[in-house]
């Protein structure tokens, strides 16, 4: 624990702090470019030099560790004539074209040469140019803006896994390219746009749409995946004009992936902004109050098992509880929410969730992969994977079709047959499990789609019972892609023989009518001759077979409770307005209850807030990670030589806001392109 | 004078066979497992002894540097690596050191590798030097032959192997870090330091860099004694150096000589004089074509060594003597040294990427004057923005030469600068 002076101020940090770090916990300010507390240290950009006594030369305050008896000066004459030539070096040849760009008022360059700069400018030569890069559809490039930090290329290799990016060229003729002058090829492409400190890098769907001071800016959760990342939607007249990350270290650090930040323009397009009634063939404009009378007659005489209810992957606990009230005075309890077919077991809390936590992956040692694809179905767990197998210490085993992880993984094959090997203790995966300290089993949702679902999951939970579960240590968990997924789990939202049973008794007529709240993921076809009512943002598989559809808000457009595959609570705002006639849906799921059944017990979101923690009490301990009760779950059976199906839905368009969205097709078309 | 009988390098012409018989009769090899049986503290202590300090530029005191390597092993292996990535403009001494007397390097790898528990030393040398190489693999192999490298090195006891490794030709590659990332294949741009090589050099491990002419000298101070290396030349400036002389002189060479010989002395006995007389001289850059230059009252006078030539400004870098006689546009001459550190730095750092191009631009017009007496300072200016600022000792090198030119010949760019002006005024 050296113990060092800055300014005078003496402060002991931990070892291996930097000289920066350092002076950040005195509060004291030290400019910076290339310096990123999540990437490697560059110091390349001299913009952090500072005095350091005993020392002829100034030195980089990022790159030096915190020594003990260090005497450090960050406000001499010296230092300041240093900040002083490296802002002037750095704008010799930066084009200074503020006003045309879109970095401007969130620049760092800008910032911090009013801050720390000369003021003035000597240099009487022409200006370089650079020639822009092709990134891809997400990322504009002005190259001739770039200093030269080299953020992208360190986030690409580091934490991006791929090698698409570097720098080509020497001395001033050094420019960041992606190599072959294609597409950055990571799911979280789009942070190196927020990492950029100029304009060289910034938001081709963005572009020129909105002035950073135009916007504001309201805290939100994102839904695009299960993971839960704490987004920032920025909006400017009611809409939304892009979605940034917001810090969270234990779920999605300060990352997001391109769905959650590109698929905004998905709110815009196919939004159902008012009811629809169907007449004959046709689906027609219809009032609410139409809309509910037509719903009032659907519906009526039908009874219990004769009404059922699908919630969608993107919908919040407010609006399943209040589809589930509804229903419920109908007589029905039938609610399914695995629009997939998983056969995940609402009975224990544990068996559903990642019990470690996103950020407890960072513990693991090991971790077994079983029947997913973390890399797209959650990018935020590849991506914190992939940290921790950098940071040495974890091996990744995987069971199921092998794909390309950005890391190192140890395939065993395609068959669910080799759990129970992993179980019995001979073989090599139940000798690596036995062996590691803080193994972890994540189960994906491919291993739980097929016939053999149920006895996966209870053959996992068998080999997690058996290796992964110590003192202080649960290391079994389940990775969603929905992020309605927890919570539907946690209101019980599921049914004897899933969406499987609900279509097939459609087929037999034995159903009289459907909900659909949001529900897009399963084909509709069998609910033709069923009175079927969608609650829903789009005009996606939900309403081709709808009889009546009634337009709600989508996640920027209410505030709402999501459940994250660690269990955790997180609270949505509301940002933007819902479109046209579209309302938030518990509040059109309680007008109709007024119509069709008994009144449901809430008059207002404080009044649902209280019914939804009754029913489930952890919805009011917000944001925490649950620490679960080990359980039993699953049905043990036969678990067949089988490989598992990944989803072959295309991680660009995986609900229906991503399938509205142009600039998820233009990511899909780079890709077929490249 | 150096007397014959005090010459390390005595096959610096060629004049005989490179090979290792040859070479042999010249006395290498000669005792290398007695010394390595004396410990790897006896041979540091005698380096140290002796006062040898780095032939690469910068002069740092070899001996300390070996001993900063770990004495235990923490798993990691040590290495050797020897700069043969000789770029300094006006430098070639170590090219007639590999072409024609490759053994004493490669005994000295022996030697010196085994000092700092080195398990293999790995020579960088600059791809240009391709005649060099193959001399450098054929010594290496005759020595493997005769069981001088290898397992059981001179049966010592102790294993030791040599590599020769191929550069590419840029000029940054010769920075020791930078060296060590294009040994492991990666992008030659310096590395941050600390931690310095000898806690983490190649491939993350323990790793030493010297230059060749450093190592080269190790196994004749030991044969000879340390004291003997320490008795040449002057206090903290022992020993003998070889000198390149080259430019407007009458006969341009490589010489060894004592450190501390007079400038003025080493260009008459050696280089044939300058070119028209020593009156005809104008102007010296004394270590390669980073120091900064000396004009002939100082060059009359000046001593060749690491103190003498710090103390009037300049520095012995690797004793690359580049003489310029009257006929020399000395602004041209700098201006053109500025183009090569433009064209040379490796554009990972600000000041050096931004500045370097800067300052060439702002030359070449002071070259022909076509510029304002105030830009003069403004430059000086960005010479300091430069200087210390840097990873690497790339952007120093680039600011020294103009900052030296500015020190002794301001006058000529001024008078340009007002010729110019006159002649746009009529």
């Amino acid at each position: 624990m050296p113990t060092l002076t800055i300014d005078g101020n003496e402060i002991t940090v931990d070892a291996g702090t930097t000289v920066l770090q350092a002076c950040e916990k005195l509060g004291i300010e030290v400019p910076r470019f290339c310096y990123h507390e999540r990437l490697s240290i560059a110091g390349n950009c001299r913009m952090c030099l500072v005095d350091m006594e005993r020392s002829p030369k100034p030195i980089a305050s990022c790159a030096m560790p915190a020594g003990d008896g260090m005497v450090i000066h960050t406000n001499t004459e010296r230092v300041k004539k240093a900040r002083e030539g490296v802002m002037e070096f750095l704008l010799i040849n930066h084009p200074l074209d503020c006003p045309i760009c879109d970095q401007g008022g969130e620049c760092e360059l800008q910032d911090q040469s009013v801050a720390f700069g000369a003021g003035n400018a000597r240099f009487d030569e022409n200006k370089r140019a650079v020639e822009d890069k092709n990134m891809g559809p997400l990322i504009a490039t002005t190259m001739t803006r770039c200093i030269h930090c080299m953020r992208c290329v360190r986030f690409s290799d580091e934490i991006g896994g791929v090698d698409d990016m570097g720098a080509l060229g020497r001395g001033e003729n050094a420019e960041v390219v992606t190599y072959l002058d294609g597409l950055l090829d990571t799911e979280l492409s789009g942070n190196v746009i927020d990492l950029c400190p100029v304009g060289a890098l910034t938001s081709k769907p963005y572009a020129f749409t909105a002035r950073s001071w135009e916007l504001s800016s309201t805290p939100s959760i994102d839904v695009m995946d299960a993971v839960g990342s704490n987004i920032n939607i920025d909006t400017r007249d009611g809409y939304v004009m892009r979605v940034l990350p917001r810090i969270h270290d234990d779920v999605n650090e300060e990352w997001i992936s391109d769905k959650t930040r590109f698929a905004y323009d998905g709110l815009k397009k196919r939004r159902l902004d008012r009811p629809y009634v169907r007449k004959g063939d046709k689906l027609e404009p219809a009032s609410w109050n139409d809309a509910f009378a037509a719903i009032k007659t659907g519906v009526a005489g039908a009874k219990g098992a004769e009404v059922a209810g699908v919630v969608g992957d993107l919908a919040d606990m407010e609006s399943m509880f209040a589809l589930k009230g509804l229903l419920g005075s109908l007589g029905s309890d039938r609610i399914e929410a695995r629009q997939d077919d998983a056969a995940l077991d609402a009975s224990v809390r544990s068996g559903y969730i990642m019990n470690t936590g996103i950020a407890g992956i960072e513990d693991a040692d090991l971790i077994l992969l079983v029947g997913t694809n973390p890399r797209t179905e959650a990018p935020l767990v590849n991506a914190r994977i992939r940290k921790t197998v950098r940071k040495g210490g974890l091996k990744v085993l995987n069971i199921g079709p092998s794909v390309d992880l950005t890391y190192d993984v140890e395939d065993f094959g395609d068959d669910a047959s080799l759990l129970k090997s992993a179980k019995g203790g001979r073989h090599a995966i139940s000798k690596l499990l036995k062996a590691a300290e803080k193994p972890m089993i994540i189960v994906g949702q491919a291993a739980l789609r097929g016939e053999n679902g149920s006895a996966v999951l209870k053959m996992a939970r068998d080999v997690a019972d058996k290796y992964c579960i110590k003192e202080g240590w649960n290391g079994f968990g389940v990775l969603h892609t929905a992020a309605s997924r927890v919570g539907a789990l946690d209101l019980g939202l599921t049914t004897e023989g899933g969406v499987k049973s609900i279509l097939a008794d459609a087929e037999a007529g034995k159903l009289k009518a459907a909900f659909l709240l949001g529900a897009d993921e399963f084909d509709t076809a069998a609910l033709k001759d069923v009175f079927t009512v969608y609650v829903g943002t789009h005009g996606d598989e939900g309403v081709k077979n709808a009889d009546v559809i009634l337009p709600a808000a989508a996640y920027s457009e209410k505030a709402g409770t999501y459940i994250n595959t660690e269990g955790r609570v997180q609270k949505a705002a509301k940002a933007a307005n819902a479109p046209g006639d579209a309302r938030e849906d518990w509040t059109i799921l309680r007008a109709l209850s007024d119509i069709i059944g008994e009144t449901l017990p809430f008059n207002s979101a404080s009044d649902l807030q209280a019914k939804l923690v009754e029913a489930v009490p952890h919805v009011a301990t917000v944001d925490t990670l649950p620490t679960e009760e080990w359980g039993d779950f699953g049905v043990e059976g036969e678990l067949g030589k089988d490989g598992f199906v990944l989803s072959t839905t295309n991680f660009y368009q995986t609900n229906p806001i991503a399938r509205a969205s142009s600039i998820m097709s233009e990511c899909i078309d780079a890709r077929q392109e490249a | 004078m150096l007397a014959d009988k005090d010459r390390i390098f005595t096959n610096l012409y060629g004049d005989e066979s490179a090979d290792i018989d040859a070479a042999m009769k010249r006395g290498d090899w000669q005792g290398t497992k007695d010394f390595i049986a004396k410990g790897q503290d006896w041979i540091i202590e005698q380096i140290k002894e002796s006062g040898l300090r780095g032939r690469g530029g910068a002069g740092f005191p070899t001996g300390l540097k070996w001993s900063f390597m770990p004495k235990e092993s923490d798993g990691r292996p040590s290495y050797l690596v020897v700069n043969a990535d000789e770029g300094e403009p006006g430098t070639c001494k170590d090219r007639d050191m590999m072409r024609h007397d490759p053994h004493k390097l490669i005994e000295g790898c022996l030697i010196a590798g085994f000092a700092m528990r080195a398990v293999a030393a790995y020579i960088y040398i600059r791809g240009e030097f391709f005649r060099e190489a193959e001399a450098l693999e054929k010594a290496i192999e005759e020595a493997r032959a005769k069981g001088f490298l290898g397992k059981n090195a001179c049966g010592s006891g102790y294993d030791f192997d040599v590599f020769v490794h191929r550069g590419a030709g840029a000029y940054i590659c010769g920075e020791e870090t930078a060296l060590i990332e294009s040994l492991e294949g990666k992008k030659g741009q310096p590395r941050l330091k600390p931690p310095f090589p000898a806690n983490v050099g190649v491939w993350g491990c323990p790793t030493t860099v010297n230059n060749v002419e450093s190592i080269a000298v190790v196994p004749t101070i030991l044969r000879r004694g340390a004291s003997w290396f320490a008795g040449l030349g002057r206090p903290n400036n022992t020993g003998t150096k070889v000198f390149c002389i080259s430019g407007h002189v009458n006969n341009p060479c490589n010489v060894e000589e004592e450190m501390g010989i007079p400038l003025k002395e080493l260009i008459e006995k050696h280089a044939g004089g300058v070119r028209g007389g020593w009156d005809n001289l104008l102007a010296v850059i004394p270590g390669g074509s980073s120091v900064p230059v000396l004009p002939k009252e100082i060059c009359d006078t000046v001593l060749m060594d690491f103190d003498s030539l710090r103390d009037v400004q300049s520095g012995l870098g690797t004793a690359a003597i580049i003489v310029m006689d009257k006929s020399t546009d000395i602004v041209k001459a700098i201006a053109r040294l500025s183009e090569f550190y433009k064209h040379e730095s490796c554009g990972q750092c600000t000041p050096c990427r931004e500045g370097t191009g800067w300052m060439w631009r702002v030359m070449e017009r002071l070259v022909e004057g076509r510029a304002d007496k105030s830009e003069i300072d403004t430059l000086l200016d960005v010479t300091k923005q430069i200087e210390g600022h840097t990873i690497c000792a790339l952007g120093d090198a680039a600011a020294w030469p103009i900052q030296g030119l500015m020190r002794h010949f301001r006058d000529e760019v001024e008078a340009r600068i007002d010729a110019y002006q006159a002649k746009a005024a009529e």
